[in-house]
């Protein structure tokens, strides 16, 4: 799945590294490093992370998102 | 409602328009020209995700945030001409695209190495695409002996970023007495000098590399203007961006190598300063006047820029007169290198002073405000993005500078000091922000074009 984190919006509250970390990760302190297109078996999580984003900075894209 | 609309680069301006087009109700006919071959990507994950190894350099697809289904993707085709009489945009495979309106968000290339016998040797590299960073990715992974980084901007630090984390010894050559010192000054960027060096970075300020020397077609070493030599196998070439705009030369636009000139709603300015109707323009290549800096014109290389003006853009295009929005937010940026979290809010590099106001340089964990005539006009946070939120309301408020933090923890001791920007020919890379309006810095960066083509 496709993911896109706004890294201006993030400040690094890690609730995504906590509820997904092998999508994401933090390099040092507060800066986040993720991986943009985690399979599909990770979905659930992502969707959870993004949820609990307390500044909504993860964007995904919808399960039946357009092919290429 | 609009006629047809022709999308012109399909980067995250492009593709943030075309969504936001389908969002507010544009059903029409839809196409996006791009001259990669690739569905729009991020690219900021080339130099950071990519270059480590974790991500490939063909999964960073950027994800599509509204239902893209009718759009027809002209991929691995470049534009070569814009005729705004006829309205239609002329493709280097000799067909052509009608518009009604249209959205120029070319954005930039790499600027390459000058010398061309030396830029064609095996170990050169540059990193914008992700053709680039998947050819610097393998070439990293085959442990190297040494890279050597040209230019200490935002670019060239993560790579050397990188090139530590993974063990690889790696030079980097900037002419400014400090990295990062044309985006954020040389008092910071003497801290990013210490994170560099601190991380193992051999960090050679102040010289430029004059020759790329070869062995058998291959990067063998470097001689800089000290007369030191450097054995290096990979040199990767940071030098900053060059706008694409050359298509748009006989197009009667206001396009140049400082981008293409348009109005706060993204309408391009033709030749004569006449704003058109039918085109717009957004991303890296859109140079714009900023409210927040009394109209002048700015171009910025900001991620976030790209998907604010793209969204304008795609509302004008669809409004009338009275329901055209102006893009007047503060710019935002970030940088992760050295395990640091860099972000920055407003235009530092119109600053004259700089005083860090909260938190500790040496833990490295601090921001600092950037004033000019007594204004807040920008901030930069190392490690503490939480705080950038509030000095953006200092920019948009006009807060005088030094700012009053109140109750908040404040830095102790500190007195603004010159910002120390060094002037654009100073310096290795371009930077990733253009003054370009009618102030004295107009003048700098005009003459750093003409150095640059005599050189």
């Amino acid at each position: 799945m496709r993911v896109v984190v706004d890294l201006t919006l993030c400040q690094g509250y890690a609730q995504c590294c906590y509820l997904a970390p092998e999508a994401f990760r933090l390099s040092g302190e507060e800066a986040l490093m993720y991986d943009p297109d985690p399979d599909d078996g990770q979905r659930e999580r992502i969707l959870r992370a993004a949820a609990a984003c307390p500044v909504r900075a993860i964007f995904t894209e919808p399960a039946t998102g357009a092919e290429a | 409602m609009t006629g047809p609309i022709a999308i012109v680069g399909a980067g995250l301006a492009g593709l943030r328009a075309a969504e936001a087009l389908r969002a507010r109700g544009y059903h029409g006919e839809l196409t996006v020209i791009g001259e990669e071959r690739y569905e729009p990507y991020d690219r900021p994950p080339l130099s950071k995700q990519v270059l480590t190894g974790w991500v490939q350099s063909d999964h960073t697809t950027l994800p599509r945030l509204a239902d893209l289904d009718g759009v027809n993707w002209e991929l691995g085709v470049r534009a070569v001409h814009l005729d705004l009489a006829a309205k239609r945009i002329l493709l280097a495979d000799g067909r052509d695209v009608p518009f009604d309106r249209c959205l120029i968000a070319t954005g930039l290339r790499a600027r390459p190495w000058p010398n061309e016998a030396e830029a064609a040797l095996d170990g050169m590299f540059v990193v914008h695409t992700a053709d680039d960073a998947h050819e610097l990715r393998r070439r990293l992974a085959a442990a190297p002996r040494r890279v050597l980084v040209i230019g200490g901007g935002f670019t060239g630090s993560e790579v050397a970023s990188v090139c530590r984390m993974l063990d690889v010894e790696v030079t980097l050559v900037e002419l400014a007495p400090a990295p990062l010192s044309g985006a954020l000054g040389g008092v910071v960027g003497e801290i990013a000098a210490q994170m560099q060096r601190d991380a193992g970075v051999d960090l050679r300020t102040g010289v430029r590399v004059e020759t790329i020397e070869g062995d058998d077609g291959r990067v063998s070493g470097v001689r800089l203007s000290d007369g030191t030599h450097v054995d290096v196998d990979v040199v990767v070439v940071a030098l900053g961006g060059v706008r694409n705009t050359e298509w748009l030369r006989d197009s009667r636009l206001a396009a140049g190598p400082q981008g293409i000139g348009c109005d706060a709603g993204c309408r391009a300015f033709d030749a004569n300063a006449i704003v058109t109707d039918a085109v717009f323009v957004a991303g890296d290549v859109a140079r714009f006047p900023h409210p927040l800096y009394g109209y002048q014109m700015v171009a910025l290389e900001h991620w976030r820029n790209a998907l604010v003006q793209a969204e304008i853009a795609a509302h004008n295009m669809l409004s009338d007169e009275a329901d055209r929005r102006p893009h007047v937010s503060v710019p935002w940026f970030w940088s992760i290198q050295f395990e640091v979290n860099i972000k920055s809010v407003g235009i530092p590099s119109i600053a004259d002073e700089v005083v860090v106001t909260q938190g500790s340089t040496d833990e490295r964990r601090f921001a600092a405000a950037y004033g000019r005539n007594g204004q807040v006009v920008a901030a930069v946070t190392f490690n503490a993005g939480r705080y950038l939120e509030f000095y953006a309301r200092l920019i948009e408020t006009a807060a005088p500078f030094p700012p009053d933090l109140g109750r908040v923890e404040q830095a102790t001791g500190d007195e603004p000091v010159p910002a120390d920007f060094p002037p654009p020919s100073a310096l290795t890379n371009r930077p990733t922000v253009v003054l370009t309006g009618h102030s004295p810095t107009e003048m700098r960066v005009q003459r750093k074009e003409t150095e640059e083509r005599g050189a």
